[in-house]
């Protein structure tokens, strides 16, 4: 392979190359690392956000290079105060055919409103996306799906900022509008199916698990735990609160580890939807007890509470109306929200930015309050 | 001149295999080839056979190659016979026990009846193994030290698999075979009973499980740092201590006060090791059968400390400065 004078010198002089090497290789790395250290400093600086009891390890640790990185959605938002009605303006419902949800608002603020949710919802088609490439006249018409259920989400929105009010506006005035879920998408990010088996040859508990899939959140977890608990109202607590409880696992509303694991899933996708971890609820050493939860707990509660409705009376009602290639990929079914589709990823939607402020109309089912 | 070392054995010992006593039936129970490996000498014996199966060596070979098989066979099943997909998803693929309504029942095969089948041969293989182990002691006319110490694994073992889900009435408890999934069943046990760490025998055990770890380093130290002087051979030193035995002796008499003695820190380590299934196989029997919440059972023993402080991340400073958008 080698020349023969290399072999040859080779042997005539016979050195060990490997200890010293070694040596010098590892103290050299080590002294250039530390003057790196010296000079520029820690590169993957962390900050922590303490959430419980110190010796409690309830923090939340993130890179300081992550957290000075906005949320890219919130710079992007289109906004548009109102318009104050100084009183006598003809209203939507008298200018405009079939307006059924925002009736009450002047013809500027309704018009206002409009183009705002084309730019969260639909910027690249504009109007016709839900009114169809026809004259103003027609715009009345409910021929395109897209209008239906874009008229269903304003009430669902309505319904939110008004009856929610205690987890959106939990920590101070923030809301929601279209732009909340949509951010600039025809169809939200991060809506999830129901998924049913997604084992083949298995049946019962070995089938809904052990998979790669987004709604286990690639864990080996259940991935029927969204559905379970965000569309059919399962029981989310696993915990006795006795010592010592006399029941057997194959009795009637007996939790066992198999409903630990559904709501780990759970857990675990609440915790990746905010960009948290569980010590941001519950101090991890009893994750039951009342006592030991923070605020945010709460707040997460009425989360809960608020996904349900959402799924069970605005979204999965429109299954009819959607056209199949809207539709899940296993049982056809309309798709559905949880706490990702508004988060996404981040502790506070649009890290807490007040998306309400400007629109009064969609922050009540009522007619709109303007100040 | 090359001198003996005996770890990572830099001088190899190699030449016509050393083949054991002869016994009556040696000859019909051990293979019948030997050989050397340069590889496998530079972390042991060069020697590479013969192997004694016996009876027991077959029958747990078979038994646990079906189990195996049972358990992978079902994986691939589940990916419907995709082998890129068995490979890609393989860490998260299981063979799940049955669901809790089918009790102590046999339940469908693909719905834990192939977990039931599968935990049978691994009892028998295991089991069977565990036999080997007493009869090959018997057959040099050992101790049953290793017998006794492989005992207590299978021990944790039956707790886990047999005795606590006959206990709670259902094979659902059962650990499901797979990479990530037994490691769910481990969160999910813990979560469900209120949190094990708070469940005395599951601290002792990992108290065991530490010491043995420590013990190992300090026994493997103090036996190379006095190998020179010929401490390697424990056993000589056990029966006639030498200088090598009192070096070691005084250096942790002077480290610490007290030292084991040669034969006695062999005691030591084997107790450590056998503690730590044996404990934790207790502190699982009692979870769900005893005690169903360990917190609050330690609550009640008044060892579970509170600590003073708010909850919530509002006490200690706002989310707006934390992503910097205030100061």
């Amino acid at each position: 392979m080698f020349p023969k004078w290399f072999d040859k010198w080779n042997r005539e002089n016979p050195t060990n190359i490997y200890g010293p090497a070694i040596l010098v290789g590892a103290a050299g790395v080590a002294v250039t690392v530390a003057a790196f250290l010296v000079v520029v400093g820690q590169p993957f600086k962390t900050e922590s956000l303490q959430s419980g009891p110190r010796g409690t390890g309830m923090s939340r640790a993130e890179f300081v290079s992550d957290l000075a990185k906005p949320d890219p959605t919130i710079e992007v938002m289109y906004s548009e105060a109102p318009y104050v009605p100084e009183g006598g303006e003809a209203k939507a419902s008298e200018i405009y055919q079939n307006v059924q949800v925002l009736g009450d608002l002047t013809e500027d603020n309704f018009n206002r409103l409009m183009l705002a949710m084309t730019d969260w919802v639909a910027p690249d088609q504009g109007c016709a996306y839900c009114h169809g490439d026809v004259d103003v006249e027609e715009y009345g018409n409910d021929d395109l799906y897209t209008k239906v259920v874009a008229r269903r989400m304003l009430q669902m929105t309505q319904n939110i900022n008004e009856n929610w009010d205690g987890h959106v506006n939990a920590n101070k005035q923030v809301g929601v509008t279209c732009y909340t879920c949509h951010r600039g998408q025809n169809v939200p990010s991060d809506i999830w199916f129901r998924m049913g088996a997604v084992n083949e040859a298995a049946g019962g508990w070995a089938a809904v698990q052990n998979r790669v899939t987004v709604q286990s959140q690639y864990t080996s977890l259940p991935s029927d735990a969204l559905e379970t608990f965000l569309l059919d109202y399962g029981r989310i607590g696993v915990h006795n609160l006795e010592a010592h409880v006399a029941e057997y696992p194959d009795e009637e509303g007996v939790t066992t580890w198999q409903d630990t694991e559904r709501t780990f899933s759970l857990m675990n996708y609440v915790a990746n939807s905010l960009g948290v971890n569980c010590v941001f609820c519950h101090n991890t050493r009893a994750f039951y007890d009342p006592e030991q939860v923070t605020p945010q707990w709460s707040t997460e509660q009425l989360g809960i509470g608020m996904v349900q409705e959402m799924n069970n009376d605005y979204l999965v009602p429109l299954e009819e109306v959607y056209p199949p290639e809207r539709l899940g990929p296993v049982f056809a079914d309309a798709p559905k929200a949880a706490c990702k589709t508004c988060h996404k990823g981040y502790q506070q939607p649009l890290q807490g930015t007040n998306v309400i402020a400007d629109w009064p109309e969609l922050a009540t089912t009522g007619a709109p309050v303007y100040e | 001149m090359a001198e003996y070392q005996n770890i990572f054995t830099q001088v190899q010992v190699q030449g016509k295999p050393e083949w054991g006593m002869a016994t009556e039936n040696a000859e019909q129970e051990r293979t019948r080839k030997a050989g050397f490996s340069t590889l496998i000498g530079w972390i042991g014996n060069a020697q590479l056979g013969p192997v004694w199966l016996g009876w027991t060596g077959m029958v747990s070979i078979a038994a646990g190659i079906l189990a195996l098989n049972i358990i992978g066979l079902n994986m691939l099943a589940q990916v419907g016979w995709s082998i890129p997909e068995f490979i890609r998803q393989l860490f998260w693929l299981a063979l799940e026990p049955p669901s809790p309504e089918y009790g102590l029942r046999m339940p469908p095969l693909n719905e834990g009846g192939w977990y039931i089948i599968a935990s049978f041969f691994l009892l028998i293989s295991v089991m069977s193994w565990w036999a080997r182990t007493y009869l090959l002691a018997m057959e040099h006319k050992m101790g049953k030290h290793v017998f006794w110490a492989f005992g207590s694994a299978i021990w944790l073992f039956l707790v886990l698999g047999l005795f606590r889900p006959i206990l709670m009435g259902s094979w659902s408890e059962a650990v499901p075979y797979g990479i990530f999934p037994h490691l769910d069943w481990t969160t999910a046990f813990s979560i469900r009973y209120g949190n094990l760490y708070y469940n005395p025998f599951h601290a002792l055990s990992i108290v065991f499980l530490y010491g043995s770890v420590l013990l190992f380093a300090m026994h493997g130290a103090t036996i190379l740092a006095v190998t020179r002087y010929g401490g390697d051979r424990e056993l000589e030193q056990i029966i006639d201590r030498g200088t090598a035995t009192e070096r070691a002796a005084l250096f942790w008499r002077w480290t610490m006060g007290f030292n084991a003695t040669m034969e006695g820190i062999h005691r030591w380590a084997w107790w450590f090791a056998v503690l730590t299934p044996i404990t934790g196989g207790i502190g699982i029997l009692l979870t769900g059968t005893v005690v169903d919440n360990w917190f609050i059972w330690a609550q009640e023993h008044h060892f579970a400390p509170m600590y003073d402080g708010s909850y919530g991340y509002e006490a200690y400073g706002s989310y707006e400065t934390f992503i910097g958008q205030e100061n």
